[in-house]
């Protein structure tokens, strides 16, 4: 594996009178009594995160899990009571004022749940703020500008102020502004939660095509599943604070580290994110002459044709190998266990 | 909502007879132990004693050995230890080099240059380079496409007709004078409100000692600005000018700070995530994200400044304000309409446009030649020039000569005779029962009044309300009164002010009730209040001199006039603003309209409701000051007017610290009353 872009190991963020003495006092391992007790809040505990280049991880959990907390540690906008953050090697929490302005200002975007944008300034004006503040001339950012809001589909609206703007179109405004510094790490917080169900599908495909172009590092907030199946490499969920289980979708399906995993995960649409091999059970002899079908399809594409079968269907590799099978029963349990 | 207001609501206790009297009950018992026991009282627990008022009190002693070793008092009293502090002001050099009053004179000299600028501007024009001044034809036309950029033709309209009757009546120099006042004063007060806002954002520290000066200074009278200023400037122009700025600077800083700490945390956080230093969040985050709520404080900047301006008339100002002052003091009362006329139309001008520029949305531009992309730009352009080469082939489009203007007066004079004549009869029973029957007892009972029982009263409301910090600070509010040697005074001034709450209670409360009934109402009943609201207050004397003459009920009537305001408003917005759920909950369980108006809206609303009192109360106290020199009461504005005439600063300043303790008094109660009601009720 690369080297991670950020790895965090052991963060806390404390809400409360005195976090760090608080924390100190119980050994750096308060139990939720003691929270309760003294009148702290645990917003981010003990969270050992690694980022992988190139990936999308999901952080998912329900509202007030601390979801906004961790990025916002991540990216310094909030100091973390305690814990430590390694960005691209440098340790981040040790980094002074201008370090930070500089990390910021070339590494990394944010992307607001509520656009965040600038009211009194030009689209334009908005996506060319970061270089802007750079002291990028004139000149320079508006033709950048002018690139990044072609390429998020804005062309033709440069002059226009956020006011005049659609939610959807005011998010891409965002999007354009969080990536004017082309950034190595992407932050997202919920960006899509504010828009309407379809919009917020045309900009899930919006954004996938965007990082097909650009394969940023990006660290993506979202309480929809369908949005992380869609869009996750990882997914980490967490609960009170804490991120209960790490993994790919469908280790969070088919291994949940908790019972709250699971309870979590029972509303994954499980049709689109398991695939033959996680389902499929040994295989019994060599091919027949029967219908097969591959081990990288997904459960959904192949319920039908399986489920008309009798007998359990083969299933082979990218090579033709037979490297298994799947029953109609395995198909149905796979699909609705569940729910029963 | 529903769910918290079942619980908040029964917090009020058993709901006996007894128990919601409780107050009231207290309050009568209390008079009718005064009316027997007063005469055991000893005398000094009555009136405070000479001995007292008269031999400086410790606290001040300590406090001027701190900060002005070198003050000297001539005489023993408070005003005197006041002026000891003034005369060090004035004469004691810094440095040996210059004093303190050297100082605000040079800073005062610096205002008469952007003064003279604008005067030469739309007045008299630059003799030096023979300019003439702006045609009145543009400055119509100028302020018309002005109105039409900032929300459309109607504004423009109105703008430009509030121009012209200024020309056309014969009021040119005079409404120009005051309006280039405005003009000069108004960004002066915002930028020095700005940069206090910005300090106090940057410093808590700064903050928390500024809040409390800010809050002093709201609640001084405005001869507490004009009577120092006459000492530290002189009489004047320009020190009207500067009396104008402190007055007005205020409500800038506070709103500024509000503004500042307002912005939405994303945004903030996003101008982090660009990489902006500490300067670029402030100039290029902070304060354009905070826009819309700092242009609320320019629009009320500018409207404190044109009331300042107008009442600077007393110390020499020069404008509008010291012709209706003249006109009202000789009882010219056509002539006074007039000029309060223009008064009012440039009120409602200034308002309405500096309120328009606060909502102005920005919007993009289409590409295009330069009169397309600059529409209003170019017509302004084109008007000037149109205006000016008019003006230089007729002069009257120039500057109208006096014989072309237009006069009213006599008109004016007949249909106000007429008017006075026809309400002398109904009029006549305030004239003759109001004193005996109501004014003099009252009267009489806020001059008997021991100031301890004054004093105790306060301080348990205090205590009850906000523990021994707010009984400590009215204490010490009234404590000063108490010494300051002005006892009677003081309460000869909460006698005209508590009379003329009371009626404007009683006759705002049902006016708001009734607004709040239907919507159509309310849009009436807002924009009269809006349009009222923005008249500087001196304005309200006119009718109140026309109908009662001069004398205790027109000093009360002016009140009326001008204080009903806030009780109307926020009884109107306190009913209409009741969450809709509990109201929908009330009609669910079968309440009839009437019901739901007293059962549930009006207690809900009842705290905003005394907040409205409350301003009623500060409005009061500025008035019953104002109208001071119509009143002939013994009371502090008869005194700081003396003051005046003797340009006895010291004396001044105690006397409008004495009206600001007052009014703080019953800010600090009323306002901790309503905050804790409202957080009973659930609604804070
Ligand atoms: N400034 C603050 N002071 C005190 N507590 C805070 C503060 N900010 C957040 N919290 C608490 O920290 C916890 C985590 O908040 P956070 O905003 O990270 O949740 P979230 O997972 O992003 O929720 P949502 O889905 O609603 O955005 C919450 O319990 C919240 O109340
Ligand atoms: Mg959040």
């Amino acid at each position: 594996m690369a080297e991670p872009v950020i790895l965090c190991r052991g963060l806390w963020k404390i809400y409360g009178s005195e976090p760090a003495k608080f924390l100190a006092r119980h050994d750096s391992n308060p139990s939720p009594e003691q929270f309760e007790q003294s009148g702290h809040i645990g917003a981010v505990q003990d969270v050992n995160l690694d980022v992988q280049p190139g990936e999308i991880l999901v952080i998912m959990g329900l509202s007030g899990s601390g979801k906004s907390t961790i990025v916002r540690c991540l990216s310094r906008l909030i100091e973390p009571t305690h814990g430590q953050v390694i960005f691209q090697g440098t340790d981040l929490l040790k980094a002074t004022e201008k370090e930070m302005i500089e990390i910021r200002r070339h590494k990394m975007g944010m992307v607001f749940q509520n656009f965040a944008l600038l009211p009194h300034r030009t689209v334009i004006d908005n996506v060319a703020f970061p270089l802007e503040v750079q002291g990028v001339d004139r000149a320079q950012r508006h033709e950048r500008a002018l690139e990044i809001i072609e390429l998020v589909g804005l062309k033709g609206r440069e002059k226009y102020y956020p006011r005049e703007l659609s939610g959807g179109q005011q998010q891409r405004v965002g999007i354009a502004r969080s990536l004017a510094v082309e950034p190595d790490v992407w932050f997202l917080d919920e960006p899509f939660s504010a828009l309407d169900p379809l919009i917020r599908r045309e900009m899930q495909d919006e954004f996938l095509r965007l990082q097909n172009l650009l394969h940023k590092t990006i660290i993506f907030i979202t309480h929809d599943f369908d949005e992380t199946v869609r869009l996750a490499d990882r997914i980490a969920i967490m609960y009170e604070g804490r991120i209960v289980q790490l993994g790919t979708a469908e280790e969070l399906v088919t291994k949940p580290a908790t019972d709250y995993v699971r309870a979590f995960t029972r509303d994954i649409p499980k049709a689109k994110l398991l695939t033959v091999a996680s389902v499929m059970g040994p295989a019994n002899g060599a091919r027949g002459d029967g219908p097969a079908v591959t081990d990288d399809q997904r459960i959904g594409d192949v319920a039908g044709l399986v489920i008309g079968q009798d007998k359990p269907v083969t299933v082979v590799n990218g090579s033709g190998n037979v490297v298994g099978s799947l029953t109609r029963q395995q198909v149905v349990d796979a699909l609705f266990a569940d729910r029963s | 909502m529903t769910g918290t207001a079942g619980p908040a609501l029964s917090t009020a206790g058993p709901q006996s007879v007894w128990f919601r009297l409780r107050w009231p009950l207290v309050a009568a018992l209390g008079v009718v132990f005064l009316i027997l026991f007063r005469g055991t009282l000893p005398d000094w627990a009555i009136t405070p004693p000479e001995l007292w008022t008269t031999n400086l009190p410790l606290p001040f002693l300590i406090f001027s050995d701190a900060f002005f070793p070198a003050l000297t008092i001539k005489g023993s009293s408070v005003a005197d230890w006041f002026n000891g502090i003034v005369s060090v002001l004035r004469e004691h050099e810094i440095f040996g080099l210059f004093t303190f009053r050297d100082v605000t004179r040079g800073i005062a000299g610096l205002i008469v240059w952007p003064l003279n600028f604008s005067e030469d501007l739309l007045i008299s024009g630059f003799s030096d380079w023979e300019i003439p001044p702006i045609p009145w034809v543009v400055t119509t036309a100028l302020a018309g496409i002005l109105g039409w950029y900032l929300r459309g033709w109607g504004l423009g309209l109105l703008a430009s007709s509030c121009i012209a009757y200024c020309a056309v009546f014969g009021k040119w120099e005079l409404a120009m004078t005051t309006l280039s006042l405005v003009l000069v004063t108004a960004p002066i007060a915002i930028l020095i409100g700005l940069v206090l806002g910005i300090l106090a954002l940057k410093w808590r520290q700064f903050e928390r000692a500024l809040w409390p000066i800010l809050n002093l200074m709201q609640s001084l009278p405005h001869f507490g600005y004009l009577i120092p200023i006459v000492v530290f400037v002189g009489l004047g122009h320009k020190a009207g000018a500067i009396a104008t700025i402190l007055f007005a600077l205020p409500p800038m800083a506070k709103i500024t700070i509000l503004g500042l700490r307002g912005v939405a945390e994303e945004v903030l956080e996003a101008g982090v995530m660009a990489g902006c230093t500490r300067r670029q969040m402030l100039w290029r985050v902070r304060i354009p994200a905070a826009r819309p709520t700092l242009m609320v404080g320019v629009n009320q900047v500018i409207m404190q400044c044109l009331a300042m301006v107008v009442i600077s008339a007393f110390i020499g100002a020069r404008g509008l304000g010291i012709d209706l002052l003249f006109r009202l003091q000789t009882l010219q009362l056509g002539r006074a309409l007039e000029s309060g006329i223009a008064i009012v139309l440039m009120a409602i001008a200034l308002d309405r446009l500096s309120q328009a520029l606060s909502e102005k949305e920005p919007v993009h531009r289409q590409d295009g030649p330069f009169w397309s992309v600059h529409p209003y730009l170019t017509a302004a352009g084109l008007a000037a020039a149109a205006g000016i080469l008019l003006a230089y082939l007729v002069p009257e489009a120039g500057q109208l000569p006096r014989e072309m203007t237009v006069t009213l007066a006599p008109q004016w004079d007949l249909i106000i005779r007429g008017v006075v004549s026809a309400l002398y009869e109904p009029l006549s029973f305030i004239r003759e029962y109001l004193p005996p029957y109501v004014l003099i007892p009252i009267r009489t009972f806020f001059e008997q009044l021991p100031w301890t029982v004054f004093l105790g009263a306060a301080g348990l409301c205090g205590w009850v309300l906000g523990g021994w910090r707010l009984a400590a600070l009215v204490g010490t509010y009234i404590g000063f009164i108490v010494l300051s040697g002005w006892w009677t005074e003081a309460m000869v001034t909460t006698y005209l002010v508590f009379v003329a709450v009371v009626i404007c209670t009683i006759f705002g409360f049902p006016v708001g009730v009734w607004a709040s009934r239907r919507d159509r109402r309310t849009r009436v009943v807002a924009f009269l209040c809006d349009t009222f609201q923005t008249f500087p207050s001196f304005i309200y004397l006119i009718p109140v001199v026309m109908l009662f003459q001069v004398g205790t009920i027109s000093q009360i009537m002016a009140i009326v006039v001008y204080a009903s305001i806030p009780v109307i408003r926020y009884t109107y917005v306190g009913l209409r603003a009741v969450p809709h759920s509990m109201v929908e909950a009330a009609v669910s369980s079968g309440c009839t309209p009437s019901q739901i108006l007293w059962k549930v809206r009006m207690p809900l609303a009842f705290p905003e409701i005394m907040l409205g009192v409350n301003q009623t109360i500060m409005f009061g106290l500025f008035m019953v000051m104002i109208a001071g020199f119509i009143g002939g009461n013994f009371d502090l504005a008869r005194e700081i007017f003396k003051a005046k005439a003797q340009n006895d600063a010291g004396l001044g300043l105690l006397l409008a610290l004495c009206v600001a303790f007052l009014g703080l008094t019953a800010d600090r109660l009323i306002s901790a009353w309503a905050s804790r009601r409202k957080a009973q009720l659930g609604l804070a």
